[in-house]
Parts: structure tokens; C-alpha cells; sequence
């Protein structure tokens, strides 16, 4: 993908690049200050664009949003001469039972045989996290396993 | 009477600076920058109505003084060396478009006056430069920053403020009235300078803010403001204008720690340069300001179209639609504390008429409340006429 880079002396740089399917551009002004702008050119005029600005914390939760489905689709295309694996991607919602307690406590894998292979938290994804590690509302689960499996997990999540 | 010489100059200053935040706040309510409500301030002040400043005059000097060597000295700090290279090598023709188109309305009103050179030059000055400060907050609120035609923006505020470190230097110069030699002495000192300080800090800039850089923030402050005093006072003895030091020490710090100096310094700047504005308006006589009132409206019609024309022309070269470029236009009208931070050295020189104050002032008054103005409105008016016009062809 060939992003361009634009400085913009005394704000800092931008950085964008064009969409093939709606002729739009999308793109980001880093500022010097460490916030962000999300910039998405208007419809039709490459001219123009809508901006929106970042605190860096809501950036990084952007990026894992939409590097998520990335690392799922990833992980499809591995599996897909696996007969009857798939994978999903699980959210924890606040009022789960298992936000704040660490991922052991759900013995995901005895009760239902599907493994969360990763967890993307605030844009970061950490990958093959063990049975200690902290779980919090709004982390996305990566979870592996059979349909069956899965649907027990999602259900496991949300009722404990 | 020491301690009551002490009262009434607190109070006075209190003062100031209570009025200076209401109106501040005032500026803020209706969107506006505050630059202009400081200047109206200081001429209410002036004219001796309300308060009568004799006990703090000393220290509104100093600390106007202060206020331009921050002033320049923020402005070093938002640019990188790098920055400014390669926006120089970029956009130079911009610049010099920009700087003969808007020089000239300046410098043909001031020989109509006849104010003579001095005057000519001064208001050579006041004309070109944009409110850079203005400007970026322009780009920022109307959200433009993704724009195509805002880097061929900012490029011609880059290019305006150092040419600033060239002309500042030569404005002294003939401010001083010295001679031919002195003054190209002088410039080229000048220029030596700004060359010296962007290989320095191109590549030993980490040196130069290792220097000044600490944990402490009160040691960091002290460090800084010092040296930043120190190279404004030597730039004044080889006649090089404060101002410029104090610019050419904030490009040399760069990274983290010119990032750490700006948020430091910010409100600092504001205090001072408040005091700035203030003393500018106080040093123009309100009744100076009639019979100049025409010519500095036609001179803000004439500068408006040539900086309009130069931001069309500019943004045309980088591609963007006739509305880019006439956003372009309209971004660079705004001036404001860099025309003043000019009239007030040819003010406080006394090498210029006492209608030079007034017209520099009114101009400044006009084209700080105008810019936003013209920046935000021209363009959906533009929109609206083409609408209308469209269904008749």
C-alpha cells in the first residue's frame, strides 16, 4: 500500500492514502503534542476532508478495532484445511462474570474445548495469553475450536 | 511611602491583568482572537480614563520586551530545522510571490503618507506577515488539516516567519538610521546566523537541548528563560534584534525537550505578550486613529485581495479545486502579533510618525477580526452564488 507522507510544519505530518472502492482518501495528521486526527476525504471531492480528532488511548482502541477482524481472518485462513475448526472473535462485556478475574478461571478449555488463542485489548493484541493472565470488560477474545465449542464459549462469557 | 508606591503598583498591575482576562474570556465567547480586544484595551487605558499606569510603566517595558523575546522564541519551537529545509526548498517561489505581492500595498501607503524609507520598510513588515498563530488555530477549528491545499499553506507561513529573521535584523538597522555598512552589516550577521543555527541544529540539535533539558521542571524553566534572555540581549548588541535570538534558539531545540518547553512556556507567552499588546495600544494616541481610519481601510481591502490572490495562486500549484484554493486565500488573510511585534519596534525606535502607530494598529484591529472571519464565511457564499448561478447556463 503506498501511503503518502505530507508534512505540516509546525502541526506535525500526514500520513494517507486512497481507498480503491469508494475513490476517498483515509488517513491520519500525526500531531507533534503525540495526538492523532483521523482524516476520511468527503464523497466525491478528494479535495476536502472530515477530521476527527484523538486522544492517543482512543487511537490505539481504533486500530484494534480494525486489526481484530485481521488477525481472525488470519487465523481462518490457517485453519482452513482443518476440518470443523473455526474461529471467532468473543467480546467481553461489562457485567461478564469474568471481567477482572484471570483467564484459568473460565477452564474454557475443559468445558467447552476451544482455546482463546489471543486477546486484543486497546488496539494491542497479546497472543497465547496463559491461564494468569488478567481479563477486562472490553477485551475482544480470539477463541478457537469446533461450532459447537464456540457457542458454548460465547455463552460461558456472557453467564459464567 | 516605598510600601505605598508597592500597593498602587499591584493594584495596577491587578488590574491589567484583570481586565486583560475579561476580555480575554469576551474573545473566547464570541470566537475571536484576542489580540484585538488587547489593543482596544490598552487604547481605552491610554487615554487615561480609566486607570493611570505611572507606577508600573518600568515594568510593563520589561516585561513587553519579554513577551516579544517569547513570542519568537515559541515561534522557533513549532518548526524543526528539517521542517524548514525542506519547506524552503518546497515552496520558495510561494514565499517570494507572497512577499512582493503584500509588501508593496505596505510600502506604496507609507510613501504616500510620506512617512519616507523608515516607515516603508516598517510597513513592508506589517503587511506580509500572517498570523501564523491565527492561522494554524483557523485550520484547526474548521477541521482543514487533511485538506489538500493546507500544506501549500502553512509552507508560505514558514517561509514568511524566517524571512522575518532576515528582515528584523535589517528593520533595526534603518530604525537605528545607521548607515549603509552598518546595516548590511547587520543583515549579514543575521543571515550568518540563521545559517549557523539550521546546520547546528540539522545536526547537533540533540546537543543543544541535552543542554537544556532536565527532570526538574524549575531548574528546566530557569535554564531556559535564561538562555533564552542571554542570546536576546547579545542579539541586540550586535544588532541583530532580540527577536531574532530568541528565534534561532528555539529551531535549535528540538524533540522532546522543545515539545516540554512549549507547554512550559505557553502560558508564560501569553502573560507577557498581553503586556506587549497592552503597551502598543497605550502608546497610540486614540485621537491619531480618524485621519488614518480611510487609508487603513483601503490598505486592508488591497492586502486582502493580494493575500487572497497568493493563496490561490498557491494552493492552483498544488492541485487544489477553485474552493481549496480560495480556503487557501481567505486562511492567510489574518494578521496579528508578528505586524505588531514589527510596529512596536519602529514605535518604540521613535523613527516613525505617531500616525504610523495608529495605521499599524487600525490595520492590525481590521484584518485579526477579519481573517477568521473571511476564512470561515467565503467559501459556503462562493458555494451559494455558483449554486445559483448554475441552473441559468
Amino acid at each position: 500500500m503506498d501511503v503518502e507522507v505530507t508534512p505540516l510544519p509546525g502541526i506535525g505530518v500526514r500520513k494517507d492514502f486512497p481507498l480503491g472502492g469508494s475513490g476517498r482518501r483515509v488517513g491520519v495528521v500525526d500531531r507533534k503534542d503525540g495526538t492523532v486526527d483521523l482524516i476520511l476525504s468527503r464523497p466525491g471531492n478528494p479535495d476536502e476532508c472530515e477530521q476527527v480528532a484523538m486522544t492517543v488511548t482512543e487511537a490505539a482502541t481504533l486500530a484494534g478495532l480494525l486489526g481484530a477482524p485481521q488477525l481472525v481472518g488470519q487465523l481462518v485462513a490457517e485453519q482452513r484445511d482443518l476440518e470443523g475448526v473455526n474461529t471467532r472473535q468473543l467480546s467481553l462485556r461489562t457485567g461478564s462474570p469474568y471481567a477482572g478475574r484471570p483467564l484459568g478461571d473460565t477452564r474454557m478449555r475443559t468445558r467447552t474445548t476451544a482455546s482463546i488463542v489471543a486477546v486484543v485489548r486497546g488496539g494491542q493484541t497479546i497472543p497465547s495469553p496463559g491461564p494468569d493472565f488478567p481479563m477486562a470488560a472490553g477485551d475482544q477474545l480470539i477463541v478457537v475450536g469446533t461450532g459447537a465449542g464456540l457457542d458454548a464459549a460465547a455463552a460461558i462469557l456472557v453467564d459464567g | 511611602m516605598v510600601a505605598d508606591e508597592t500597593a498602587l503598583g499591584l493594584i495596577q498591575l491587578g488590574a491589567v491583568f484583570f481586565g486583560l482576562g475579561l476580555l480575554g474570556r469576551l474573545a473566547a465567547r464570541i470566537g475571536l482572537s484576542p489580540i484585538p480586544l488587547y489593543l482596544i484595551g490598552g487604547l481605552v487605558f491610554g487615554t487615561g480614563g480609566l486607570v493611570e499606569l505611572h507606577h508600573v510603566d518600568q515594568f510593563i517595558h520589561l516585561a513587553s520586551e519579554i513577551g516579544v523575546v517569547l513570542l519568537l522564541l515559541l515561534l522557533g519551537l513549532e518548526y524543526t530545522a528539517d521542517e524548514l529545509v525542506t519547506s524552503m526548498r518546497r515552496s520558495w517561489t510561494a514565499g517570494v510571490v507572497d512577499l512582493l505581492a503584500n509588501a508593496t500595498p505596505g510600502v506604496v501607503i507609507a510613501l504616500l503618507l510620506g512617512w519616507g524609507l523608515t516607515g516603508a520598510v516598517a510597513m513592508a513588515g506589517v503587511t506580509v506577515i500572517s498570523s501564523s498563530g491565527i492561522v494554524a488555530k483557523i485550520l484547526n477549528d474548521f477541521g482543514r488539516l487533511g485538506n489538500r491545499e493546507t500544506p501549500a499553506i502553512l509552507s508560505i507561513l514558514v517561509f514568511e516567519d524566517l524571512a522575518m529573521a532576515a528582515y528584523l535584523p535589517l528593520l533595526t538597522a534603518v530604525l537605528a538610521g545607521v548607515g549603509f555598512l552598518t546595516g548590511a552589516t547587520s543583515v549579514a550577521i543575521a543571515l550568518i546566523a540563521v545559517s549557523v543555527v539550521l546546520v547546528i541544529a540539522l545536526r547537533y540539535g540533540r546537543y543543544v537541548s541535552m543542554l537544556i533539558d532536565s527532570h526538574d521542571r524549575e531548574i528546566f524553566l530557569l535554564t531556559l528563560l535564561g538562555s533564552a534572555l542571554l542570546v536576546a540581549g547579545m542579539a541586540t548588541v550586535l544588532q541583530v534584534s532580540a527577536a531574532v535570538g530568541a528565534f534561532l534558539l528555539g529551531i535549535a531545540i528540538s524533540g522532546t525537550t522543545a515539545e516540554s518547553a512549549r507547554t512550559m512556556l505557553e502560558p508564560l507567552r501569553d502573560l507577557f505578550a498581553a503586556l506587549f499588546f497592552v503597551l502598543f495600544g497605550l502608546s497610540t494616541d486614540p485621537k491619531s486613529i480618524p485621519p488614518v481610519l480611510g487609508w487603513a481601510c483601503v490598505l486592508v481591502v488591497v492586502t486582502v485581495v493580494t493575500k487572497v490572490g497568493t493563496g490561490w495562486w498557491a494552493a492552483a500549484r498544488a492541485g487544489a479545486s477553485r474552493y481549496g484554493r480560495l480556503r487557501a486565500g481567505t486562511s492567510l488573510v489574518a494578521h496579528g502579533e508578528f505586524s505588531i511585534v514589527i510596529a512596536g519596534l519602529a514605535v518604540s525606535a521613535g523613527a516613525v510618525p505617531a500616525e504610523f502607530a495608529a495605521m499599524a494598529g487600525t490595520y492590525v484591529l481590521l484584518m485579526a477580526v477579519l481573517g477568521p472571519i473571511a476564512a470561515r464565511f467565503a467559501e459556503p457564499v462562493v458555494r451559494r452564488l455558483d449554486r445559483l448561478r448554475a441552473p441559468a447556463t
